[in-house]
């Protein structure tokens, strides 16, 4: 997995590349940690992501909530494996998917 | 029939990962099944080495088949009885707030693969999952 972040007035962009997955996930994990508490979006840029396994699921979900206190979260460009996870899990509902 | 026995340790996934992988595409299994069914093995394999041996080192084998166009995947442990089967289903309706950490791995194998079974025999919990690949 590659995991490329950049911040733009605020907004921390942040492409994700291969697998997110249990081996994978912390690295996100701690490369959001790093960079969130400076930024007051989040955008996730899952164009060049493979998969997401639950472990995934959960680094999304702790970044949607420390986010939503903030000026929110989305994530774009989710590929159909993704949008599949998203939609049988429940997360097209709390995550702002574009 | 394939078959690999590991140590059941996270570090371990991709080595399985990468077995599973070229078994599917030897098969011509094509991209999105195999992607579910990654998924689905990263979910299986990461619960076993996390729980099945709390106090003890030990190992899972998974055998790899082909079978009516479909792939069966077996993983076997001689760690702790669990069925992932009887865990309640997450209430995927809940917001943000009220979502639990854990319990959607085994969900999603559910909701994506064809068939979970589990048995617990002579000692081992054997969980197959059954997908279509074409």
């Amino acid at each position: 997995m590659n995991i490329n972040s950049r911040m733009d007035a605020g907004t921390l962009c942040v492409g994700v590349e291969g697998r997110l997955d249990t081996m994978t996930a912390p690295e996100l994990e701690a490369a959001l940690g790093r960079d969130m508490p400076a930024a007051e979006q989040l955008v996730l840029d899952f164009s060049k992501l493979d998969y997401i396994s639950s472990a995934g699921l959960r680094v999304l979900l702790a970044a949607h909530k420390t986010m939503s206190r903030k000026g929110g979260m989305k994530v774009i460009h989710v590929n159909e494996i993704v949008k599949e996870v998203f939609d049988v899990t429940g997360f097209s509902d709390i995550l702002t998917v574009e | 029939m394939k078959q690999l026995t590991l140590e059941a340790k996270l570090e371990k996934i991709n080595e399985l990962m990468a077995f599973v992988d070229a078994g599917l595409e030897e098969m011509g299994c094509g991209m999105k099944a195999q992607m579910q069914i990654d998924v689905a093995v990263d979910e299986i394999f990461s619960n076993i080495a996390q729980y099945a041996y709390p106090d003890r080192a030990g190992s899972a084998t998974v055998t790899m088949e082909e079978e009516d166009g479909a792939v069966v995947l077996t993983f076997t442990d001689d760690g702790i009885p669990y069925d992932p089967l009887q865990a309640a289903e997450p209430d995927v309706s809940l917001g943000a707030d009220e979502r639990p950490i854990g319990g959607l791995g085994i969900f999603l194998v559910r909701k994506t693969m064809d068939e979970v079974r589990y048995a617990y025999r002579d000692g081992q919990n054997v969980l197959s999952i059954r997908k279509k690949i074409r």
